[in-house]
């Protein structure tokens, strides 16, 4: 009876939470299309989000893009397919790896600071002062933050993609013998707009998930450290399990599968 | 005359847990009034009710006689304007230089050019005893009374009509927290507010409020001029402002 009854609590306990992110994300959209928006502080948000995670986007995308050239050519080799490499590295970077690998460094660096940040603010009372001050808390803090993530994830992820191929064209011209000139002249002859285009549209997609699930567990955070801690950490896993579902969907709708 | 604040039999639980349970009480125009009564009585479930953080369950708020309990988004933005509030922590925000702190309310909440609300802040400082070279410090430079004073004078930088302290002397030397209470009388006189504080310092609670309300188990259990408080004939009431272990109230372990 016990094991039922505790069954019933977590499911109701999920549905409650589901209710909650729903209710969130409702107040939060609807606050996007309605004055005031705060252009000072989405620009804020976008240097923080976008620019600052330049570097650990950048070194990452470099060293995935190697690895697959080499993964690539070593599988290419056993049925005597090792030109493919630069096809099958634009295709990997530009559709799956280059969002999802940048979505998900970038939830652990963004999603973190934003759900640190708001949960500090809501345990020292600073979202009250905010609605005592004529402030709507969801406007002034979650709004910048989810147009600067949808913004910037898409050009993180363009930039992710170029050094992406740059790695795989490194690790190719100078460790597996192929021509520079050939390579890029096979990336670019192979790489189609839709390629590019589904990568930029996931990015978006995780970018909103990012701060989305960054502010909802600040939002939600209860208690003193302990509790910013826990928030910290939900709004990793919750959004890097998000992103991964969702790229599951979006490449099932973008590309028909 | 309409009442300035008035709370007609507010209830609010959580969860099992009944907070409030049919609050009443009526405060006047630039009035003072303190209310009373142990952690977890829901002191602050109250002013948060007022303010419109939380919810009431039950029963009515009314602002000038307007019923204002579940008025929400823009519909509430007029009464928010009313405010003022002076936290337990101070709350203030830590990513931003003393004197925006001081300013915010007028830049976001009124939309006043930078400029002019700096001017205002800066003055604001001066009335609660800080020079300019404070503004342009961080909070986390501050210390605890320091803080506090910044909360007031960000409290006051609309000139509201009500002006709330949540617990103003906590965690303070008893110099100044002396001194925070005499900013308050000054500052509630000058801006000319009702102000509504909630505190169990019965020391600064005699000092700042002309009326004193005790909230316990979610009701207010008296309600008289402060000059009163000694005479009140309540064993509670008795209880709570000499500080004894002995008598009716059983203080909760557990929240």
């Amino acid at each position: 009876m016990n094991i039922l009854a505790g069954i019933g609590r977590a499911i109701l306990g999920l549905l409650a939470d589901i209710g909650r992110l729903t209710a969130f994300t409702g107040r939060t959209l609807a606050a996007c299309v309605s004055p005031p928006i705060y252009g000072r502080l989405i620009a804020i948000q976008i240097l923080r989000i976008g620019y600052f995670s330049l570097p650990v986007v950048g070194l990452t995308a470099f060293f995935t893009g190697g690895a697959l050239a080499l993964q690539i050519y070593l599988g290419g080799n056993r049925y005597g397919a090792e030109a493919i490499v630069p096809q099958i590295v634009v295709l990997g970077i530009t559709r799956e790896l280059g969002p999802v690998i940048a979505g998900l460094m970038v939830a652990g660096r963004v999603a973190a600071a934003i759900a640190a940040e708001i949960g500090t603010m809501k345990v020292t009372e600073q979202i009250d002062a905010l609605t005592t001050l004529a402030t709507n808390p969801i406007k002034y803090l979650v709004v910048p933050r989810l147009i600067a993530a949808i913004v910037s994830m898409p050009i993180l992820v363009g930039i992710a993609d170029s050094i992406g191929v740059f790695g795989g064209y490194v690790v190719s011209t100078q460790s597996l013998g192929f021509t520079g000139s050939i390579y890029l002249k096979n990336t670019v002859d192979f790489a189609t707009r839709q390629d590019i285009n589904s990568g930029l549209i996931k990015a978006a997609v995780f970018g909103f998930i990012i701060a989305l699930m960054g502010c909802y567990n600040g939002f939600n955070s209860k208690g003193g450290a302990q509790g910013v801690g826990a928030a910290t950490t939900a709004a990793v896993v919750s959004s890097s399990i998000l992103i991964l579902a969702a790229n599951y969907l979006l490449t099932s709708i973008l590309f028909h599968t | 005359m309409t009442a300035k604040i008035e709370l007609i039999g507010v209830k609010k639980r959580f969860g099992s847990k009944v907070v409030l349970d049919g609050v009443n009480l009526v405060i006047e125009k630039q009035s003072s009034t303190v209310i009373i009564g142990g952690s977890g009585t829901g002191k602050s479930v109250t002013i948060k009710c007022i303010l419109g953080i939380l919810t009431p369950d039950e029963g009515t708020i009314l602002i000038d006689g307007v019923d204002v309990t579940r008025l929400r988004g823009a519909a509430r933005d007029p009464v928010m304007r009313k405010f003022g509030m002076l936290f337990q922590g101070a709350a203030l925000f830590d990513s931003l230089p003393v004197w925006e702190n001081v300013a915010f309310g007028l830049i976001q909440g009124r939309g006043m050019a930078r400029a002019a609300a700096k001017k205002i802040a800066i003055e604001k400082l001066a009335k609660v005893g800080l020079g300019e070279d404070v503004a342009y410090l961080s909070p986390s430079e501050l210390s605890g009374g320091m803080q506090k004073r910044v909360g007031l004078a960000r409290a006051i930088a609309a000139d509201p009509e009500i002006i709330f302290f949540d617990e103003p002397t906590t965690g303070l030397d008893p110099i100044m927290a002396d001194i925070i209470n005499d900013l308050i009388v000054s500052t509630v006189r000058d801006v000319g507010a009702t102000a509504l504080s909630i505190t169990h310092d019965m020391v600064s609670s005699r000092k700042i409020s002309d009326r004193i309300a005790m909230l316990y188990q979610g009701k207010i259990i008296w309600d008289g001029p402060t000059a009163q408080i000694d005479q009140s004939g309540n064993e509670y009431v008795d209880q709570f402002i000499h500080g004894r272990a002995e008598g009716p109230i059983k203080m909760a372990v557990k929240a």
